[in-house]
């Protein structure tokens, strides 16, 4: 019952993200691209704790913070290169 | 009982992120589509992670870490949806209605 | 009294660094409990310096009424996103919208645009420099006016008792 509904809960998340990378590609604009990425990350981490659950190991949970933290860290550093055209004024 | 509540909440977290990211692909501009992401992805990861919280719980381990996870994308969500707005405006990215006049 | 909050100047934040401490480490051991307690005494202190100035939360009971309603209201915008999204046949009518601040402190502003942001089918831009106007983006409105009251009765109120300003 668990088993299964992971499996279809992890397939619904892969093609959330081939909808991500598919706007990634087209794009238009630079922000949309950025935007997409943002999306990409946090589909993922809910992939990872979607593994964490079907392999029973908590040892995910620290790469889904990491990831949280460095995709979110990466997203303002675009904004406000786009912004500025500089990160560290 | 306590496998049906996680499958639950494991089919709806990822349903919501699914129609977010369909929201990406479908809506005409920029500015619409970044509805989408903000809002669904949020809160379909905050099912997932509810699920998760529920799931090793009930293995006997209380586990709550991640409400941290769900702590930090509720608090950095509207941060990366501002600061993409702003730099989209910035760039006078293309809408369906009038952009309103930049300030700077 | 006055050593107290010169130990624990900003009560609220050191709390909120033993919880993310202990919910870090997932545990409730009594050495994490001490050293959680070290650090969110410390912390705050060596931090001091860069804290732009501090707002009194004037009333906490309602604070965390307005968290649950903003909680409800998030659960409540996913449902109503989705169906916009999900619904091929819908024309969407999406609108720059101009909101008049009343509150003009940093911080509520702040919370106020994460609110915004965060609930039904609108995102926060931009603030003026007079922090005067709040630039927000809506997907779906068909009254301007009726989001605006809306958006004043329901969250920018409550902000306004919570922090007193």
């Amino acid at each position: 019952m668990l088993a299964t509904a992971i499996l279809i809960a992890m397939a619904l998340i892969i093609l959330a993200l081939v909808l991500n990378i598919w706007r990634v590609v087209i794009g238009p604009d630079t922000t949309d691209r950025i935007l997409a990425l943002d999306t990409l990350y946090i589909n993922s981490i809910a992939l990872l704790i979607l593994l964490g659950i079907y392999m029973a190991s908590s040892a995910y949970f620290e790469a889904a913070l990491l990831i949280a933290m460095i995709g979110f860290i990466g997203t303002t550093a675009l904004c406000k290169y786009l912004l500025r055209g500089d990160i560290i004024e | 009982m306590i496998d049906i509540i996680i499958s639950i909440f494991l089919i709806i977290g990822a349903g919501f992120a699914l129609v977010g990211s369909i929201g990406l692909i479908r809506l005409p501009d920029f500015y619409t589509r970044l509805h989408g992401p903000t809002k669904a992805t949020t809160l379909g990861l905050g099912a997932l992670l509810i699920a998760s919280m529920i799931y090793f719980s009930s293995r006997g381990e209380t586990s709550l870490h991640e409400l941290l996870v769900t702590m930090f994308l509720f608090m950095t969500a509207p941060v990366s949806a501002h600061l993409l707005a702003k730099a989209a405006l910035h760039l006078r990215v293309r809408s369906e209605v009038k952009l309103p006049r930049c300030d700077e | 009294m006055k050593l107290l909050k010169r130990l624990v100047p900003h009560p609220i934040f050191s709390l909120v660094l033993l919880v993310v401490w202990l919910l870090l480490n997932n545990t409730l051991s009594a050495g994490h409990i001490l050293l959680g307690s070290l650090i969110a005494l410390i912390l705050p202190w060596a931090t001091a310096g860069f804290w732009a100035e501090q707002l009194h939360l004037h009333k906490p009971g309602l604070a965390m009424r307005f968290l649950l309603l903003v909680l409800w209201d998030i659960t409540v915008a996913n449902i109503q996103v989705a169906k916009l999204i999900l619904n091929p046949r819908r024309k969407l009518r999406p609108a720059f919208i101009h909101y008049p601040l009343e509150i003009n402190n940093d911080f509520a502003i702040t919370v106020l645009a994460a609110t915004i942001s965060l609930t039904p089918g609108t995102v926060s831009i931009d603030v003026n420099g007079d922090h005067s106007v709040l630039l927000l983006h809506s997907l779906d409105v068909d009254d301007e006016d009726a989001l605006i009251a809306e958006i004043k009765a329901r969250y920018e109120a409550p902000i306004k008792e919570i922090f007193g300003c």
